[in-house]
């Protein structure tokens, strides 16, 4: 078990400077969503107008993972189709299971460490099943 | 006592971990077993399992006098006046629920009180919760101090004469607080109130003498003192246990039954529907038998120690913060290591073989008062020595140039 596998510079960069930190105006699609056993907490925002995620934002607390997580997340879907985006949140969590989905945001693929540290797994899922939950409910 | 002869019968502590050997300091979550304890076990399944209080066989007569065995040792441990005063359970947890699913639900009415403090475990806090709004009764808090401790001014004003439970630790998880629980006893018994005290803490770390405490309700779990998981206990005065219905129903709690109607067998068997926890009893019988031939001033002793040695060297650290009061604290150290966050202060340290806690310990309203989210967490028991203090000074350092250095 290395540290660098886990902390690589591409993660500690979105640590350090997360893109689209901050709140949408009302109207956007919001979840909060919590890890119960360890603290972290999300909220997620989305602008979502004719099937497309037009604007992405979040905030809240929680470790260098599940914030660089959530700031690739966050990248990754704008401008993409719901499918597309519900697909993507798929595909990271093959990513999570050892797999090498290939993601047009290649950052993310940086997170593919995470599974080997089976403890911070939720760490990096937190944004993302914030991600289908609130795509799920809009498409209610 | 020899605490490197003392780690020597925890073979679990004989390992590496990530390349380094072992330094286990989550001994609040749970904590590890010695040799001792496991031969109990695995001698109890060998040689006398057999379900309790019905076999006529000898297996069944082995293992009903090592069940009630147990309870003779812990009623002891405790300073219990008597076996009747103590309840085998699953744990703490299901200990203070019966003190509140039963004894709360029966004495409380609407504009009556329940009292506990903001630094309880959720385990000490939701049952109340739930009672109170059960009953109609209003829950109250003890403020805390800026050191996280309680002041008996202000216990006295926020125990009333409406006051009919009140209930706190004995010393805080996160915090390592030791409140003082003789005296509030003493606030609540003038107010006509009873109070329950989560032992989960306390009971493997000091000498708990409940009656001179004359706490009413104290409950334990055994993983948390060298034994099993799965089981704990609940003590009562017989006098507020006699009057309380039970809340489980099934085999074994049982006196006579009919079709329509049932009695219950007499204390302690009342509250213990269903085949109880023998093996875990057994095995709480045997990490008690350990502790106390360690003995429990000499173990608070070594981990007081340990704690104010580490504390020490931990205070060095750049940006470290650190919770709780300076003085008067349990063998614990709840920190948070400048911006990096908890997890990630974990995670690092076991990269290093050092096992600490991160997280909000089930204590989310009191991490809401700290401000913070997370904090990480040290536990000291008396298998951990100086040198497992060193590892942790290291790890942190290290950690803070980890961090530091990819981050700043």
């Amino acid at each position: 078990m290395k540290l660098d596998d886990l902390y690589r510079r591409v993660i500690m960069d979105h640590y350090k400077t997360p893109r689209n930190r901050g709140e949408l105006d009302e109207g956007a699609v919001t979840v909060h969503l919590n890890n119960p056993t360890c603290g972290d907490r999300i909220s997620l925002q989305m602008q979502i107008a004719d099937g497309i995620v037009n604007d992405a934002k979040f905030s809240g607390e929680g470790c260098s993972i599940s914030l660089a997580s959530a700031s690739m997340m966050t990248a990754a879907i704008k401008g993409k189709k719901l499918d597309e985006a519900l697909k993507m949140a798929d595909d990271f969590s093959d990513l999570m299971k050892g797999e090498t989905p290939e993601f047009e945001y290649e950052d993310i693929e940086a997170l593919s460490g995470v599974n080997k540290f089976p403890a911070r797994i939720k760490c990096a899922t937190l944004a993302w099943n914030a991600m289908r939950k609130g795509i799920e409910e809009n498409n209610k | 006592m020899n605490a490197l002869e003392i780690k020597k019968l925890f073979p679990i502590l004989n390992q590496e971990v990530n390349g380094h050997p072992l330094v286990y300091l989550d001994s609040a979550a749970t904590s590890q077993k010695p040799i001792p304890v496991i031969e109990a076990l695995q001698k109890y399944y060998e040689y006398d399992n057999s379900n309790v209080h019905r076999g006529v066989h000898t297996l069944g007569t082995r293992a009903t006098d090592a069940y009630e065995g147990a309870r003779e040792k812990l009623a002891r441990f405790i300073h219990a006046k008597s076996t009747q005063e103590i309840i085998f359970t699953r744990g703490t947890t299901t200990a203070i629920n019966l003190v509140a699913g039963s004894y709360a639900r029966q004495v409380c009415n609407p504009g009556d009180e329940i009292v506990i403090t903001p630094m309880e475990h959720h385990s000490n806090l939701i049952p109340w919760q739930q009672a109170a709004k059960a009953t109609g009764a209003t829950l109250k808090y003890i403020p805390l101090q800026s050191d996280g401790s309680i002041r008996l001014e202000d216990a006295e004003e926020v125990i009333t004469d409406n006051t009919k439970v009140v209930a706190m630790t004995y010393v805080s998880n996160v915090l390592g607080v030791v409140n003082p629980i003789k005296e509030i006893a003493e606030i609540a018994h003038r107010k006509g109130a009873v109070i329950s005290i989560d032992g989960a803490q306390s009971t493997p770390h000091k000498k708990v003498d409940v009656q001179d405490l004359d706490c009413d309700f104290y409950a334990l779990s055994a993983h948390k003192m060298c034994g099993p998981t799965g089981i704990g206990a609940l003590y009562g005065k017989k006098e507020l246990l006699e009057k309380m219905d039970p809340i489980e129903f099934g085999g074994e709690m049982i006196d006579f039954v009919d079709l329509y109607e049932s009695t219950w067998k007499e204390l302690p068997w009342k509250f213990e529907g269903g085949t109880p926890i023998i093996a875990g009893a057994v095995g709480l019988g045997a990490a008690i038998d350990f502790l106390q031939d360690i003995g429990l001033d000499e173990i608070e002793a070594h981990e007081k120690k340990l704690a104010a040695y580490a504390l020490e060297k931990m205070k060095e650290i750049e940006d470290i913060q650190i919770y709780g009061p300076l003085n008067n604290r349990a063998g614990l150290i709840t920190f948070n290591l400048g911006d990096v966050h908890p997890h990630d202060v974990a995670t690092v340290l076991d990269s290093e073989g050092v096992a600490v806690r991160a997280g909000h310990h089930c204590c989310q309203p009191l991490m809401r008062w700290l401000d913070v989210s997370a904090t990480a967490r040290a536990s000291f028991y008396l298998y951990n020595t100086e040198e497992d203090a060193d590892r942790l000074i290291d790890a942190l350092v290290k950690t803070k140039e980890y961090f530091g250095h990819e981050i700043g």
